[in-house]
């Protein structure tokens, strides 16, 4: 197998699901962010610790302006920390034992607005990410084409993205990040501006991937409903300065059925115990 | 009395008419998509009515004698004196000459203001360098330093090339700059994230995401290019459009002239037109 190839290949490979490798993937030590805007002091993000185990799924949810973006971007290194420590573990091999690929980016985000490029077609913006390691153009294809049928948009690949909707944008966006096969996904509210029936249809591809892929991922939602059905533990974050309240874990095992998820007695407790926390929060960032 | 008032209800609901096959809200439609048309229709007979109303009012006044024959001439007279350039041969290597001048100048020029201006738009360094020299030197009139360019580059074709060049540069790079500027940051983020070479940025990110400005600096700068052009040929020039024009009136073929001012307009709508179509082409989600 040529060393090129095994990207793709450990991104279609069926692994059991119950493996969770031991240890952290990302450690936030006493991180704190904040900024100056017209010489005014404002803090962002505050003695955040966390600890995501390799291979978790963790939502952050928060009232709107708690730094949880922040915290996202600050962990993929769009932005830089202020105060504390920030530490990625690394896999110099993949669970097969196998070298990986090098050049490989340690993180991959699906962003919050329309992310995709509209002068790129569909295939072109999937193999966005690997035209930047540097492949060449049929196995960026080779591997761009496995996504658009994972996502449902076959046919759609020599489309533009203006003649898509905006759920088919974001699934282009899913996959654009799925295809350089990170080690940790980043999603900042990336089904946040879709209808509700196209959200949940969504959601549940996302669960189907990542439950064949297991990538660390962090996601940030406004939505509690979502963090339920996606989540390993749910980050409940106060208003700014973001403080992390609790961590609360969801015990539903997986794979997860959204329908009997949201019928089961436990979904309605961890929706309550999280609206306690932020109902107060909310009520504060709306007084700012 | 409830029973009397289901009956009336159910009555009702039953003597409901089928529904016509041809819906009234079809007809409805299909008269909007006709009206529609209409207007589109209406609207370009307007834009090619309004010059052809013009130069029969002009046609109407100079017969009359109301306005002077000897600098205002007839439309008429004007098209079968250029009827006649065009038959004599002569126009020809006029308008080859000035379309030549224009083409290499307007490539001299695009080219790189839009390598430079991206270039600026993407490093604070370069844009910091060049950006002064640029507002300093921009509003010089490019004809006022043609007698520079007459020294460097010669009396031939090379000066006019030169001068179109520089003042089509200037207006592509203003725009390439802002272009990049303007380019929403969702996208430098995602080139960020993905960790692209800072060829690839400027390659699938910087470039295709400035052309909505750029095509606005290229169009611009074509009806520049095509001022600077005739001015330089007024003075500096023994071919090209410009100086039909000048040697024209210096003696006094008032019609000549106008024959050359219509080519010039001519070329100056047909170069938008082109513009407008590569446009479309090249930057489709542009609506």
């Amino acid at each position: 197998m040529s060393r090129n190839e095994q990207v793709f290949d450990s991104v279609t490979a069926e692994k059991p699901t119950s493996i969770k490798s031991a240890g952290w993937k990302i450690k936030v030590e006493n991180l704190s962010k904040s900024f100056f805007s017209r010489n005014v002091h404002v803090s962002a993000i505050e003695n955040a610790n966390l600890e995501i185990g390799d291979g978790e799924f963790y939502c952050l949810v928060g009232p709107s302006g708690c730094g949880k973006t922040t915290l996202l971007r600050i962990i993929s290194g769009l932005e830089k920390k202020t105060e504390g420590q920030l530490h990625i573990r690394t896999q110099a091999t993949n669970q097969n034992g196998e070298e990986k690929v090098k050049n490989r980016p340690l993180n991959s985000m699906v962003f919050q607005e329309q992310s995709v490029f509209p002068w790129m077609n569909v295939r072109d913006n999937i193999s966005f990410g690997l035209k930047a390691q540097g492949y060449p153009r049929a196995i960026r294809h080779k591997i761009a084409e496995k996504y658009i049928e994972k996502l449902g948009l076959r046919g759609f690949g020599k489309a533009l993205p203006y003649q898509l909707s905006g759920g088919m944008k974001q699934r282009v966006s899913v996959a654009r990040a799925f295809a350089t096969d990170p080690d940790i996904l980043l999603m900042d509210e990336p089904f946040g501006a879709l209808d509700e029936q196209t959200k949940m249809l969504l959601q549940e591809e996302l669960l189907k991937i990542w439950e064949e892929t297991r990538k660390t991922v962090i996601f940030v939602t406004h939505s509690i409903d979502e963090a339920i059905i996606l989540a390993d533990k749910i980050v409940v974050m106060s208003a700014r300065p973001g403080r992390i309240l609790k961590i609360i874990p969801v015990n539903f095992p997986r794979p997860r059925r959204i329908e009997a998820m949201r019928a089961d007695p436990h979904f309605g407790e961890i929706f309550s115990e999280v609206w306690g926390l932020l109902r107060s929060e909310v009520i504060k960032a709306q007084k700012k | 009395m409830e029973h009397e008032l289901l009956n009336i209800a159910t009555k009702n609901f039953t003597v409901t008419q089928p529904i016509p096959t041809s819906s009234p809200i079809l007809n409805y439609e299909s008269e909007k998509k006709k009206s529609f048309q209409f207007r589109q229709f209406f609207i370009k007979v307007v834009s090619v009515a309004t010059p052809l109303l013009l130069l029969g009012f002009w046609e109407i006044l100079s017969n009359l004698k109301i306005i002077d024959v000897r600098f205002f001439p007839a439309p008429s007279a004007i098209f079968s004196k250029l009827w006649d350039l065009f038959q004599s041969g002569e126009i020809w290597d006029h308008l080859w000459a000035s379309i030549g001048r224009t083409v290499y100048g307007y490539i001299w020029g695009v080219v790189p203001g839009v390598i430079i201006g991206i270039v600026m738009g993407i490093s604070p360094i370069v844009r910091a360098a060049i950006q002064p020299l640029i507002d300093a030197t921009f509003p010089i009139p490019k004809i006022a330093i043609f007698p520079l360019f007459l020294i460097i580059f010669g009396i031939g074709d090379g000066s006019k090339i030169a001068i179109i060049a520089v003042a089509v540069f200037y207006i592509v790079l203003i725009n390439t700059v802002s272009g990049v500027a303007n380019i929403p940051s969702i996208y430098i983020d995602v080139g960020q994230n993905y960790r692209s070479s800072r060829w690839l940025f400027f390659r699938d990110i910087a470039l295709p995401g400035a052309l909505p400005f750029i095509f606005a600096g290229l169009k611009l700068a074509m009806g520049i290019a095509l001022i600077v052009l005739v001015s330089a040929e007024f003075v500096g020039a023994r071919s090209g459009l410009g100086y039909l024009v000048w040697s024209s009136w210096s003696v006094l073929l008032v019609e000549d002239m106008y024959a050359g001012l219509l080519i010039i307009a001519v070329l100056g709508l047909l170069s938008t037109y082109a513009l407008n179509y590569i446009e479309r082409v090249v930057i489709p989600w542009k609506r």
